[in-house]
């Protein structure tokens, strides 16, 4: 019972501690951003790797997202018999607002938050970090602020290529599997659709964004041990990211969605 | 006299509970060659990050060129560390980069300089070690000796005054080794450095000491010349240059 309680004691203690570590490693962030201007072309080149070339991946779920939505609207409408001219409706207020930037970030949390940390946490055991920091540079504006930049921008850019993808997926499923028309389908998508929600969505990715590159980075900065080290600040960094990401998204239902 | 270039008071330092530096004293002055001696993980590479403060003292003070290291703002610290050059253990070359871009980085993030002069300036430290054959390569392709030469290189390329070396030839052949050694000892020379090395290699703090200190149990054990230290009649120095397994010195 006692050794229990310790260890739940010891949980919490770390878990504050994290806590501390990103705050401190935020205001460093904040505090590099005037030097921007010396991070550009690294920030491109994070932007390339860790954004654009998530494209396909992001492209791939979105696909069948909207292509499930759709049927599973349509399955739910046909059995308390709504009409399914509101199906455009259903799945482009479902996509819009939630799907394409929770499902994206998270997507994005597995590839890109797992790599950030992976690849920062080998160069952490491997003394490289040490080394950057011997030679007068600093590591925040060097690797942390093109990477929490690059997540920050990429993950809303993405959302928008997901919504796209998946309304057409939806579309497809429609016409094809549920026989909606697809004008049906897109006039019931344009008379629902609206700005503000495209918007709140594209902001809540941004803050997604942020969050998987703050962890990736933390975590990366904070790995201790060798192989196995890396092994566990990966895991811990998508499990971290991808909670906080469902967490914050339920706070801004209830910030921005007022019932 | 003059005053140390370094000057390390009283410094504590603990990793959870297990105490790593107990109280080390030290000053090093301008243009010696400290090799800091003593088994591994007595805190040898601990001292030498604190010199340049990669890690933050429990306590005491580590001063650098009279200012306490404590005490500088960050850009402070930042011109206090691009007056030293450090060689890691395992070199720490950045693997996505090769040879010459690990060399020219310091450079090329002051800014100060055109793409020319860090070329020139780049070639000139890989020629100093050797290297030139491997300019383009990554350090994957790399042998130990040749990383060690790299991660020299870069040490060197911002003309430090200070270089301090983190067993530079742990885990390389005996040949290897010492041309290391040497390497180390002709650079000194060259460059008139200040240099500060930690090694569990005896034939190698011999070759390029000006002075060996040993730690023992988180303090200095021994501060003398090699010649001093060879001949001492201290148990624990004596068995450590000697290597032997029976003595005072308990084997964790």
């Amino acid at each position: 019972m006692a050794s229990a309680l310790v260890g739940l004691g010891r949980k919490g203690v770390n878990f504050v501690v994290k806590l501390g570590g990103m705050a401190i490693m935020f205001t460093r962030f904040i505090g590099s951003l005037p030097k921007f201007y010396q991070t550009f072309g690294l920030t491109v080149e994070q932007i390339y790797k860790l954004g654009v070339q998530s494209l396909p991946l992001i492209v791939i779920i979105s696909i069948f997202v909207g292509a499930v939505s759709a049927w599973q609207a349509a399955y739910q409408f046909k059995f308390i018999g709504a009409p399914l001219h509101y199906l455009g409706h259903a799945v482009g207020k479902a996509v819009v607002i939630e799907l394409a930037p929770v499902l994206s970030a998270i997507v994005f949390a597995g590839r890109v938050g797992a790599g950030v940390t992976a690849e920062l946490g080998t160069m952490k055991v491997t003394e490289q970090i040490d080394a950057l920091e011997s030679m007068g540079i600093s590591p925040i504006r060097y690797l942390v602020m093109p990477r929490i930049l690059a997540c920050l921008f990429m993950v809303p850019f993405l959302v928008i290529f997901a919504n796209f993808v998946a309304i057409v997926g939806g579309l497809v499923v429609s016409v094809i599997g549920v026989d909606v028309s697809a004008e049906t389908f897109l006039s019931g998508f344009r008379n629902s659709f609206k700005m503000g929600d495209l918007v709140n969505g594209l902001i809540k990715a941004g803050v997604f964004g942020f969050i998987i590159g703050l962890v990736g980075c933390y975590e990366g900065f904070n790995t201790k041990g060798g192989a196995q080290g890396v092994g566990k600040a990966t895991t811990t960094s998508v499990v971290i990211s991808s909670v906080s990401i469902l967490i914050f998204n339920f706070i801004f239902a209830l910030i921005l969605f007022r019932i | 006299m003059n005053s140390p270039l370094i000057k390390i008071t009283d410094l504590h330092k603990s990793f959870e509970n297990q105490i790593v530096l107990d109280g080390v004293n030290l000053e090093i002055n301008k243009g010696e060659s400290i090799t800091i001696i003593g088994q591994s993980g007595c805190g040898k590479s601990v001292l030498l990050k604190h010199i340049i403060r990669l890690l933050e003292p429990d306590s005491g003070k580590v001063f650098f060129d009279g200012e306490d290291l404590s005490e500088l703002n960050f850009n402070q610290l930042i011109s206090v560390r691009q007056r030293t050059g450090m060689l890691f253990q395992s070199a720490a070359l950045f693997d996505s980069l090769t040879v010459a871009e690990n060399v020219g980085l310091s450079l090329k993030e002051q800014r100060h300089y055109s793409k020319n002069e860090i070329d020139k300036i780049v070639a000139e430290k890989i020629d100093m070690v050797g290297l030139s054959y491997a300019a383009d390569k990554y350090p994957s392709e790399l042998s130990g000796g040749m990383r060690k030469r790299a991660g020299l290189a870069r040490a060197i390329a911002d003309e430090p005054e200070v270089l301090l070396y983190d067993e530079p030839t742990t885990g390389l052949d005996p040949i290897t080794a010492d041309m290391i050694d040497d390497l180390i000892v002709d650079l000194n020379r060259i460059l008139k450095v200040t240099s500060v090395s930690v090694t569990h290699d005896m034939k190698s703090a011999f070759k390029i000491a000006s002075r060996i200190v040993m730690l023992y149990q988180g303090k200095v054990q021994f501060d003398g010349t090699p010649d001093e230290v060879r001949k001492t009649d201290n148990p624990i120095v004596q068995q450590f240059i000697n290597g032997n397994a029976t003595g005072p010195i308990q084997v964790r």
